[in-house]
């Protein structure tokens, strides 16, 4: 396919990597050191990662958005991200989409996070336009009220990302390990995972959602085609990412955690309401 | 506490500053950007601020930057004894799904950790300049609070950004 060239010489440069099936801890940790470590623009895509794995966000806590059991039970890996936001499921059927920026890239752009997230709309406005009735919702990109796509983001000083996973399709019993979120949008109502997203597949051909989303991209940016090898000789390989990969111990510590906690929280009350009996 | 908060909120929202309590007694500026601003203090263009008595500096995020960020849900907090480098990041605020880097205003040494943040991330939005004073440091070059900007002048660029 045809990366469309600059009609503008003054787009910034922006560096493709297009992958495929990669394992989404790798992504993550590449795209951690390049939001750090790098000085360059990137749009990173991975066309489906390898096994279902669950992916926090960095204030994720396992107990009070997983079903730690069959987690445990099923090996189900779980990793921590950098970026903030919810918890998804991710697996073959999931497209990711990251924007990696310096703080100028998109000119007049401030740095915060609605500001970004706003900017985003627009681009996927172009992918979309015409299909379904494609809009963002508090932070998410949907069709009406049913989520497809979920987004989070990090911002330095000087630069920003901006990712997002993409269902196109996904596996009921997969939504199983996920516990419906304390902290969810308005627009959510209170809906069960199955009630509250939907599948891009139902919408667009896979090929013709990548394609197009290069293509809005190439509208913004003057694009440059790296492969995954190249990526290394962009920043600095000495930076240690943060993202994590939790361990069977970590997830069984943060059960035993909030056990304690629900047990002084009861206790607490029990001492209340005797107290406020004599 | 609560009626603070609500205070807070609603004088945001109403675009008027109201008066501090008495152990952060610098007057209050009127801010043509609509958030507040503090006399007294001094501001990093990153939209920290920076109060230095004695041999402590305290510092926090501005009302500026806590309106542009959205509800806090989580703060990742330092260490104390962490060296910190005026314009490097110590820790950093989650809002709206995004993580932000906070950059220290100026370098020296942590002395003190606002715990409170750990339950209650909300104060970085409620209260700014008092209870949601993130860290204190022990400054090791005071000449950089000289680079720094005044109250007048970081009004003006929050203005600047935002036009």
């Amino acid at each position: 396919m045809v990366i469309p060239q600059a009609r503008n010489l003054h787009l910034s440069r922006m560096n493709l990597v297009r992958l495929k099936g990669l394992p989404i801890l790798q992504q993550l940790h590449i795209e951690e050191k390049l939001l750090r470590a790098s000085s360059e623009n990137w749009c990173i895509m991975n066309d489906g990662t390898n096994d279902p794995t669950i992916v926090m966000g960095v204030s994720g806590k396992p107990a009070e958005l997983l079903e730690i059991e069959s987690v445990l039970r099923d090996q189900v890996p779980v990793i921590r991200r950098f970026t903030g936001g919810g918890t998804v499921i991710v697996d073959q059927s999931t497209v990711f989409v990251t924007f990696i920026c310096g703080k100028d890239a998109v000119p007049g752009l401030q740095l915060y996070p609605r500001s970004i997230m706003s900017w985003s709309s627009l681009l996927y406005n172009k992918v979309f336009q015409g299909t379904g009735d494609f809009h963002l919702r508090e932070n998410d990109y949907v069709f009406g009220s049913q989520k497809f796509g979920g987004n989070a983001q990090s911002i330095t000083k000087n630069r920003w990302i901006h990712h997002t996973s993409f269902l196109w399709d996904y596996k009921v019993r997969n939504m199983a390990y996920l516990k419906n979120p304390k902290r969810a949008p308005e627009y959510r109502l209170a809906r069960g995972h199955l009630d509250f997203i939907c599948r891009l597949k139902d919408y667009m051909p896979r090929t013709i959602f990548v394609d197009k989303t290069v293509e809005a991209a190439g509208t913004e940016f003057s694009l440059r085609p790296i492969r995954l090898e190249e990526i290394e000789t962009h920043y600095e390989s000495e930076y240690r990412p943060s993202t994590s990969l939790l361990t069977e111990q970590e997830l069984k510590s943060d059960i035993a955690s909030e056990q304690e906690l629900k047990s002084d929280i009861a206790s607490e009350q029990e001492l209340k309401a005797a107290t406020a009996s004599l | 506490m609560a009626l603070g908060m609500w205070a807070s909120s609603t004088a945001n929202a109403l675009r008027i500053s109201y008066a501090s309590k008495a152990h952060l007694s610098p007057a209050f500026s009127f801010s043509r950007c609509f958030s507040t601003v503090l006399d007294g203090l001094k501001y990093a263009s990153s939209h920290e601020w920076v109060k230095h008595e004695g041999p402590v500096a305290t510092i926090g995020i501005t009302d500026h930057a806590q309106d542009h960020l959205g509800e806090v849900v989580f703060v990742d907090l330092p260490e104390t004894g962490v060296a910190v480098t005026q314009g490097g990041s110590f820790g950093a605020v989650e809002s709206v799904k995004a993580t932000s880097d906070v950059n220290s205003p100026i370098s020296g040494e942590i002395v003190e950790v606002n715990t409170k943040l750990s339950e209650t991330p909300g104060l970085i939005n409620s209260s700014p300049y008092e209870d949601g004073w993130i860290i204190k440091v022990k400054p090791s070059s005071p000449s950089e609070l000289g680079s720094l900007m005044g109250p007048k002048e970081y009004t003006k660029f929050c203005e600047e950004e935002d036009h």
